[in-house]
């Protein structure tokens, strides 16, 4: 049999295969340049990046719980202008879509930050991050209602031309609601899952685990519910997805694709197999191989009815 | 460079109460590791627990191609790695991080380890000595039956001197103790340390009261190990009247220059 086609296309940025990395946990990619080869993945999303640098919050920042970890970095990044002149010409060796994921304060700020972006050489598509629990002001705060995301989204799409790609939370009643409001303002895809809030207590210490208290639940122990969250979504609107939440093998990413995705995004597994993105790669196309399936297409979506 | 490889066991020996050396084949490791450098270990070929376990490199044999761990039985993954038996292979990435910087041939230097801390120590000791440096090992340890080196088959070639918690061996008190009075005494250049936070925090004023230079090797909470996600983060000093920053263990460190430290 000829080799499958994996390549897919969202929202106008084209990938070679559906692999693509969460942000927040590839860094912005050399650091896993010793273990993986970057010109094969899919797209890289890189960590978030705000306007101005940002410290983030207190160690622990990090704790784990039942196939999940806890975290609550609090978006400590080097800052947009750092992005753009050291990890974005790095980046640009290579033969490889580049989303970067911005994240905000105000409205102002989403617009400032995708302005400053637009138009620069290599970057693929944004990632709008208005999902981020971990962060006081914005983050969730934008993502939890309807109007703001849609504002969120407005002042994006007004400030670039760029593909834009919506970040959603689970902690919220209807993701749907989410999704419809941020298509309707002119997102052009849709990402999906954020962490779920989440929370741990050291029990020696009697003190909680995380010293900012709460974090974002990630890893094999939300699969479920990302993989649901992108299955109603699918069934609601015709908008790329991609999907994400406890992808660790081929076979997990494959049941975001028959959900509804895309794309995939790979998170917490990369801290425990650095070359899980290429394992996935390699995995999806073994599985179109003894399938017989020719096109990654046929499978978007496919367990709807 | 960096590899993550499939390291066979060679040896799991029992040490002490708890504490046990491991000793894995991996060539490439060995051959490239540093004092003071560390690997990222799974402790089991599943997802539970999900994350690799840090452990510091205590010793290679690079004509073996061997790697030596030593390790305290804390929680899940280190029970787990416990139990792996010779034969068995282990996913080990390393060696990560940056190392101690070694000083001149020549100079007097003061290794100080709490507990397992002396796990880094040793490894380094033996470089110093390699490098005709005069080293000296100062161990605190709450009870004799806890103390690493010294006993059979735990000889390491510099001097060592112990502090217990219980007075059950050595200095009866803690190993701050033994350190101040070498400070009060002659010439020390460098004081290389790595131990329970409190203990560092007072070396730290130690060294400062004394105006000599040392390094310390740090712990924190990790995820990818290798810089990505900012899990590992430990606060250190502003440059010239800046705010004090967080820096990756796992990159940064986890040795860092005992004045960069921040200990609030
Ligand atoms: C750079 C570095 C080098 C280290 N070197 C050694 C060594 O040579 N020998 C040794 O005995 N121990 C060392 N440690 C500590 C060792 O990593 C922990 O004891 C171990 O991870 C505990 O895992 P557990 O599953 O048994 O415990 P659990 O308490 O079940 O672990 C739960 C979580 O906490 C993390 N964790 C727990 N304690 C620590 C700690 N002290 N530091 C960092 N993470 C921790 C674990 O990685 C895990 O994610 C080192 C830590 C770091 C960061
Ligand atoms: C350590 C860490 C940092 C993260 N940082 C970000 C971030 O900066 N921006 C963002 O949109 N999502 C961030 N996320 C969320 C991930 O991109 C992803 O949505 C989530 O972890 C679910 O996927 P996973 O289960 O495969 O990890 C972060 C997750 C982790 C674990
Ligand atoms: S463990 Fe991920 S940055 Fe250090």
């Amino acid at each position: 049999m000829i080799k499958p086609n994996l390549a897919v296309d969202v929202a106008g940025i084209r990938m070679k295969n559906p692999v693509t990395t969460a942000s927040g946990t590839f860094g912005f990619g050399f650091e896993y340049a010793p273990f993986v080869d970057l010109n094969r993945l899919g797209a890289i999303v890189v960590k978030g990046t705000t306007l101005l640098p940002r410290r983030g919050n207190p160690p622990p920042r990090i704790v784990e719980t039942p196939a999940g970890i806890l975290n609550a970095i609090g978006l400590q990044n080097p800052g947009v202008d750092y992005f753009i002149e050291v990890a974005l010409p790095y980046l640009r060796q290579f033969d490889l879509p580049v989303i970067v994921n911005i994240a905000g304060d105000t409205v102002e700020d989403y617009a400032a930050l995708a302005a400053r972006l637009d138009g620069v050489p290599g970057v693929a598509g944004l990632e709008v991050n208005i999902s981020c629990p971990n962060v006081k002001k914005g983050g969730l705060a934008f993502g939890a209602d309807p109007d703001s995301a849609a504002a969120v989204v407005r002042v994006v799409k007004g400030a670039t031309r760029l593909p834009v790609v919506v970040k959603l939370s689970p902690n919220v009643t209807s993701i749907v609601r989410l999704a419809e409001a941020v298509v309707e303002a002119g997102a052009d895809a849709l990402s999906m899952i954020n962490t779920l809030l989440g929370m741990a207590i050291d029990i020696r210490r009697r003190r909680p685990a995380l010293a900012n208290v709460m974090g974002g639940l990630s890893g094999p122990a939300i699969k479920p519910v990302a993989v649901r969250a992108v299955w109603q979504v699918y069934q609601a609107l015709k908008v790329p997805i991609v999907g994400m939440g406890g992808i660790v093998t081929a076979e997990d990413a494959l049941e975001f694709i028959m959900a509804g995705a895309t794309a995939v995004a790979v998170g917490t597994a990369n801290f425990i197999n650095p070359r899980a993105t290429m394992d996935i790669i390699d995995g999806i196309e073994k599985f179109l191989v003894e399938e017989r399936v020719s096109d990654i297409q046929e499978l978007i979506g496919a367990a709807h009815m | 460079m960096v590899a993550d490889i499939p390291a066979g066991v060679v040896q799991q020996e029992q040490v002490g109460p708890g504490q046990y050396r491991l000793t894995l084949y991996a060539p490439v490791i060995a051959s490239l590791a540093v004092p003071g450098q560390f690997v990222y270990i799974r402790c089991t070929d599943g997802l539970d627990p999900l994350l690799r376990r840090p452990l510091s490199i205590h010793g290679v044999n690079r004509e073996r191609g061997e790697l030596f761990l030593l390790y305290q039985v804390v929680g899940r993954g280190t029970a787990l790695l416990a139990a792996r038996r010779r034969g068995e292979r282990l996913g080990v990435m390393g060696p990560l991080g940056r190392g101690f910087t070694l000083p001149e041939p020549g100079r007097r230097v003061i290794l100080v380890g709490g507990g397992i801390g002396v796990a880094p120590l040793v490894f380094l000791g033996q470089e110093l000595v390699h490098r005709n440096n005069q080293v000296c090992l100062l161990v605190g340890v709450r009870s004799a039956d806890q103390l690493p080196v010294g006993k059979k088959g735990y000889t390491v070639p510099f001097d060592f001197a112990v502090a217990t918690d219980d007075g059950s061996c050595g200095h009866h008190g803690s190993v701050t103790d033994l350190l101040e009075k070498v400070l009060a005494g002659e010439g020390v250049d460098m004081v290389y340390a790595c131990g329970p936070r409190g203990m560092l925090r007072q070396t730290a004023s130690l060294l400062a009261r004394y105006n000599v230079p040392g390094e310390f090797s740090l712990e924190e909470r990790m995820g990818c190990g290798v810089g990505a996600c900012l899990s590992c983060v430990c606060k250190t000093a502003g440059k010239g009247g800046e705010p004090s920053q967080y820096r990756r263990v796992c990159v940064e460190g986890p040795v860092f220059p005992a004045e960069q430290l921040v200990w609030d």
